[in-house]
């Protein structure tokens, strides 16, 4: 069986990768892309620890997961609405470009 | 230990995708590239014995939120790559540090922790009785919030999306509406 | 009877019993997969010689008749031409995507397979969510249709792929809605569990799903919904022929395009296997006299029936328009399907020692489920012009 530490290991790398992938890449869709691994990273956590706890039998860690992956799906499609509701009146995705607040 | 070997078959799989879905030039190859890692992860949580969570992820993610994500590529041009066009924002190498560093602050306590020697307990696969179970009793307060954000997501992203109306069709909006024909004058098409 | 009814699992219990102990469990799951590629592969050259057969009956010509007896080693002569046709991949094309699109389609739909219960004691895995992985792994297929449509960078592709998705996505909803009555009812997401409540007998005939209100309506909703899922005729529009030349399919030749088409089969047989499962009662016999059939039989019987009426289907019914289709699934399906939930919690509730007799059930469950149709499909086209009878006075 595989020590938990490797699960984190893997968690960790995979946050790390979305979170690279936020801070340095333009494209807006993408960006968002990267949330999702970040997110998908602590739902592994999840069920990791809840798999290797002692609380066995309650399913704590799925529950979590299971209204993780439904805030992402809706965070998905709001996200999405939004970035095609801006290239509409930006013509762009560039987030660089998206900087009209900046004081 | 095939569980073993797998695992790690599976978290490359996981990790290589994910960073060519960070990094590949063209977004639609990017979410493909994702879509990929997503199902890789749902394989892991299958090992992980959340059998209920792994196909979730494999329908939620795989089947929904990959195809958005592509749809929103290709409804924002997103494909269309311009060999001028800088693929980074101009301070990635900024970016990359933090990243980096984010990574390392949590490696740290991952590796001095004791986890490393635990093993998991015996157990049977959850039951999905039980999960729902739970839904309904001790969750069922999230769950119903839930579906309340779900539906006002769903509703938001449908507002939010639908295409504006032109300004000409706002000051007279019978202009652009074509009449439908009546059954009497389709009728009077058709006849010699 | 019993042997002949377990004759398949005992054969693999005899065979494993002669390999060493080591290699066993391995040798099991090997086991299962030829039986399913076997049997389904059979299936698939079988339906297409009958599928076409049967159409040209429809159409009032003979089909295939030249190769073998009776034009049945058609397949044989399909599957060498495709084999040895060139494979051309456009200069433009995205090479890997494109080489990709068919084995993300064909191979999540073998998985498909594993949860189903063939007959007794017959089910590849027995997982406790069966009928949720059934669908998960169905997710891929629109994957591998966009991947195939926008890799052959043509325009005809790229607008099947996006047609296919929007078809996919629009009656993924009735169709997963469709099972849920079955799933509350059952108590159970495990496919064996859910055959398993079906079983019993009354006067003789069998407790299906297919023989209540809310089992018979969403039987139809479902196979509907499982129609135009597997891109079959009416709902064909992804590869309309007279329109969009292929759709996804047309920068595909050779192999490739004989893996689109194995993969749509498979969709079709999976997705059937689904329907006999969740409503027709798996591999029991319809009636309590035929119970010395074996269970296997049973199960092939009801596919081949649910084939058939699909052939004739395709056949019978002309194509629809895209909008037609998608306020088809959202205006009338989805609308039916949830009607259909609240008849099977009536349903649920009445049995509960409120002492209603079943003919008030079935008739308290159609006062809901027919005004709902009646009304949905009068909505479906709002300015229906009165038939004028032009010709025929």
């Amino acid at each position: 069986m595989t020590p938990l530490s490797q699960y984190l290991f893997l968690s960790t790398l995979l946050f790390a990768i979305g979170f690279a992938g936020v801070v340095t890449r333009r494209n807006a869709v993408i960006v968002l892309v990267g949330i999702e691994f970040m997110l998908n990273a602590a739902n592994l956590n999840f069920i990791a620890f809840w798999r290797y706890g002692v609380s066995g039998a309650a399913p704590t860690g799925i529950m979590a997961v299971m209204f993780s992956i439904a805030i992402a799906a809706a965070e998905a499609a709001v996200g999405l609405a939004l970035i095609i509701a801006v290239y509409r009146h930006r013509k762009t995705t560039q987030l660089e470009k998206l900087d009209t607040l900046k004081g | 230990m095939p569980n073993n070997i797998s695992f790690y078959i599976f978290a490359v799989g996981v990790l290589a995708t994910a960073t060519a879905a960070m990094r590949l030039r063209n977004p639609v190859h990017c979410a493909l590239a994702a879509a990929a890692a997503f199902a890789g992860l749902a394989v892991i949580y299958f090992q992980l014995d959340a059998e209920f969570i792994s196909f979730a992820q494999l329908l939620i993610y795989v089947g929904a939120i990959s195809i958005l994500v592509i749809f929103a590529v290709l409804l924002t041009r997103g494909s269309d790559i311009q060999p001028g066009v800088e693929l980074a924002s101009p301070h990635w190498l900024t970016g990359l540090a933090i990243a980096v560093l984010v990574a390392f602050v949590i490696a740290v306590p991952v590796c001095s922790s004791s986890f490393g020697e635990k093993i998991a307990p015996k157990m049977t696969v959850a039951p999905v009785k039980l999960i729902g179970e739970e839904l309904m009793t001790r969750y069922l307060f999230p769950l119903e919030t839930m579906g309340l954000l779900l539906t006002v997501a769903l509703i938001g992203a449908a507002v939010i999306a639908l295409r504006e109306p032109e300004e000409s069709e706002i000051r007279n909006p019978k202009s652009e509406i074509r009449k439908q024909p009546t059954t009497e004058e389709l009728v009077a098409e058709v006849q010699p | 009877m019993n042997n002949l009814d377990q004759i398949f699992v005992y054969a693999k219990y005899w065979l494993l019993s002669q390999l060493p102990g080591g290699v066993q469990s391995l040798v099991s799951i090997v086991l299962d997969i030829i039986a399913i590629i076997a049997v389904f592969g059979t299936c698939f050259a079988l339906t297409t010689i009958l599928e076409r057969k049967g159409l040209g009956r429809i159409q009032n010509r003979y089909g295939p008749n030249r190769v073998g007896p009776c034009g049945l080693l058609q397949p044989m002569a399909d599957a060498i031409k495709m084999l040895t046709k060139e494979d051309i991949v456009p200069f433009a094309a995205d090479k890997v995507v494109h080489y990709l699109a068919p084995l993300v389609l064909t191979v999540p739909i073998w998985l498909a397979f594993s949860v189903i219960p063939f007959g007794r004691e017959m089910s590849a895995i027995d997982l406790d969510a069966g009928v949720l992985f059934f669908f998960a792994v169905g997710g891929a297929s629109e994957l591998a249709v966009f991947m195939a449509g926008w890799s052959s960078r043509n325009k005809y592709s790229l607008v099947g792929a996006m047609r296919a998705i929007a078809q996919m996505i629009s009656y993924e909803v009735p169709l997963v809605l469709a099972t849920i009555p079955v799933i509350m009812l059952s108590g159970s997401l495990n496919l064996n569990k859910i055959v398993e409540a079906q079983s019993g007998y009354a006067f003789g005939v069998a407790q299906w799903n297919v023989f209540t209100p809310w089992g018979f309506a969403g039987f139809f909703l479902f196979l509907i919904a499982a129609t135009a899922e597997s891109n079959r005729s009416p709902f064909d529009l992804p590869e309309g022929e007279s329109e969009i030349i292929a759709g996804f399919l047309t920068e595909y030749s050779g192999f490739k395009y004989a893996l689109f088409f194995l993969g749509e089969y498979l969709g079709l047989f999976a997705v059937t296997a689904l329907s006999v499962t969740l409503f027709l009662g798996g591999w029991h016999a319809p009636l309590q006299v035929l119970e010395f059939l074996p269970s296997w039989f049973c199960f092939f019987v009801k596919f081949a029936a649910i084939i058939a009426v699909f052939i004739w289907v395709r056949g019978t019914v002309p194509r629809l328009r895209f909008d037609q289709l998608l306020n088809f699934s959202w205006r009338f399906l989805v609308p039916l399907t949830l009607v259909n939930l609240l008849v099977a919690v009536v349903w649920h509730f009445t049995s509960l020692g409120a002492g209603l007799d079943q003919s008030l059930r079935w008739l308290i469950s159609a006062a809901m489920i027919v005004p709902a149709y009646v009304y949905f499909g009068r909505a479906l086209s709002p300015n229906r012009p009165t038939r004028i009878y032009q010709y025929a006075e």
